[in-house]
């Protein structure tokens, strides 16, 4: 069916939109997603991708494009990073407005200042709201599969929503490893052709992208957040077919040796599988500790992630951004809101790691456990912490 | 898990080899992860790049600190970066220089087990460049069993196309010059 190989992950990842038959990529290159689009330009210019490369000069011109790409009916593709990002910010949400199926790998980088080209998930927390279907993935196997998979979330005709995929800048971009390929013939059945409802033709005339009235604008945006909730019936459907097919399964929120733990860490993306070698150590060690992998960020699986902490006494949320000046760093303060109208709802406390590519190891997930611990039997002095900050 | 730390300088190569090895690695049906250290690195400046291979799926995402094995591909970095500081006491040092074992040890105070190996001058002679990433190869397997030979023909193939054979036979013969001695108790 498929064959194992090694192989740098953003490599894997431009092979999978490859296999996704991507017709028209416009892309900017950017430090750490720059091997991702390097090789799908070669490919297209050996002739081994029959697809448009627009070349551009800024990634705000990258999704101008890939938004006037995808209006006409063509699978479309482009990832980017960090500031990259942040250049296309007021592009993104019509993307998502105009219901263009894009898909987008975010290679997660810390934004500037200072100067950064290192990992965190600064990038993509600071486009949270952009409307857009977003998922993390956590090694370069996960990074492959999603990949294919987004396509055919993104272009189901009850969703029409883009959707990013969410891999750490160069802790798994640059990293050579061992993944499971699939083959042409199980992608071509798994993801038929894009077939748009509309699309820009000069024979077939249509407006994209009008201005709304007052008396119409809310009733747009609610169509946008009941279409985008209700995607994640889809984007489980996807991800289940995918399972048949390759025995990989994926879960909207993943438990780690979670059962009955008083304790649960969560964390997102490549946190996840470093977090599961400390809770395999605490366990060895008597203690009640399990993880919680969260993978769908948007649509937040609000039920998935209440049945999966309301158990626990304590939950540790760690986020790799900050919110300066807000009431909690993005995520912690998503789980705490999430949690809220429990009854009866486990304490959270909050830790910022891995910010502008600091390491995080297992070593940093156990001490972070003993410090919480510690935190809440005296009465935690904070809302949340920057982990192992000096000064 | 065997844990490869590699010292060089930009430009060394440093970055390849721990590419060809996990790629190797994985041919034999391992579990390995190959990685650059991720700094603003420019050509002539100090680079780590880093290998692990397992028999399971690995799950780490931070760099080695207590590598069981370090290949310095430049011996003017042992000043400047002190690599064997944090080895395991039990961990292998495999070095580029034109010293003897002995010379060596003196030298830059090594005390672990030591591999050594002439890779410039072989380079030189083999490749016709004192590029001695793929050298070094040889002086590894000498010294470790992380990978089999044959294993990193494919690969070497595949990143050096009609290059492969030069730099195949350049590791073979550092393979056979390379010379090993066990720790200093």
């Amino acid at each position: 069916m498929g064959h194992r190989k090694g192989m740098e992950v953003s490599i894997a990842v431009s092979h999978a939109v490859a296999l996704a038959r991507a017709e028209a990529i416009a892309a900017y290159p950017i430090t750490p997603q720059t091997h991702i689009v390097e090789h799908l330009s070669s490919m297209v210019a050996n002739g081994e991708l029959e697809a448009e490369f627009v070349n551009v000069e800024s990634e705000h011109s990258a999704m101008s494009a890939c938004i006037g790409m995808s209006a006409t009916g063509a699978r479309t593709y482009t990832a980017t990073s960090s500031q990259g990002l942040a250049l296309m910010h007021e592009i993104l949400f019509i993307a998502s407005a105009l219901r263009l199926p894009i898909v987008m790998t975010v290679a997660n980088r810390a934004l500037s200042g200072p100067l950064s080209i290192w990992n965190d998930h600064s990038d993509i927390m600071a486009a949270k709201d952009i409307g857009w279907i977003q998922i993390f993935v956590k090694n370069g196997q996960e990074a492959f599969d999603h990949t294919v998979m987004a396509f055919k979330i993104a272009e189901n005709s009850k969703v029409l929503i883009p959707t990013i995929i969410n891999m750490d800048g160069f802790i798994l971009t640059h990293v050579v490893e061992a993944m499971e390929f699939v083959d042409q013939d199980l992608v071509d059945k798994f993801l038929p052709p894009y077939s748009p409802r509309h699309s820009l033709d000069p024979k077939s005339p249509v407006t994209m992208g009008a201005f709304a009235m007052p008396e119409i604008y809310t009733e747009v945006k609610m169509k946008h957040q009941v279409t985008l909730m209700d995607s994640q019936q889809v984007i489980t459907s996807v991800w289940d077919e995918w399972a048949k097919l390759t025995g990989r399964a994926y879960q909207p929120v993943e438990r780690y040796k979670a059962d009955n733990a008083s304790t649960l860490f969560l964390t997102m993306g490549c946190l996840g599988e470093v977090a599961e070698l400390a809770v395999d150590e605490l366990q060895a060690a008597g203690e009640s500790v399990g993880l919680i992998e969260l993978r769908l960020w948007r649509p937040f699986p609000f039920a998935e992630l209440r049945a999966a902490l309301a158990g626990a006494n304590l939950v540790i949320i760690c986020d790799r951004a900050l919110s300066p000046g807000g009431a909690a760093p993005p995520v912690l303060a998503e789980v705490r809101s999430a949690l809220y109208a429990l009854s009866h709802r486990p304490q959270t406390l909050g830790y910022i790691v891995g910010l502008g590519g600091r390491d995080v190891s297992p070593e940093s997930f156990k001490d972070i456990y003993a410090k919480a611990r510690m935190e809440i039997a005296q009465g935690p002095s904070q809302e949340f912490y920057l982990y192992g900050v000096r000064g | 898990m065997l844990e490869i730390r590699f010292h060089g300088r930009g430009g060394q190569g440093a970055v390849t080899s721990v590419e060809l090895l996990a790629t190797a690695a994985i041919e034999e049906g391992k579990f390995a992860q190959g990685f650059p250290s991720f700094g603003p690195e420019r050509r002539g400046a100090p680079v780590l790049a880093f290998l692990r291979i397992d028999d399971h799926h690995i799950r780490l995402r931070c760099k080695i600190a207590n590598p069981d094995v370090i290949l310095i591909l430049d011996p003017s970095l042992i000043r400047i970066q002190k690599p064997a500081a944090d080895l395991k006491p039990n961990g292998i040092i495999v070095l580029n220089t034109n010293k003897t074992l002995a010379e060596a040890r003196q030298e830059y105070g090594l005390t672990h087990t030591l591999a050594v190996v002439d890779a410039n001058q072989i380079a030189k002679q083999v490749l016709g460049v004192p590029i001695t990433n793929t050298t070094m190869l040889g002086a590894l397997l000498r010294a470790t069993d992380c990978v089999q030979l044959d294993s990193l023909k494919g690969p070497l193939k595949e990143r050096f196309g009609p290059m492969a054979a030069k730099n195949i036979a350049a590791l073979e013969e550092a393979y056979k010059k390379t010379v090993v001695e066990e720790a200093k108790s």
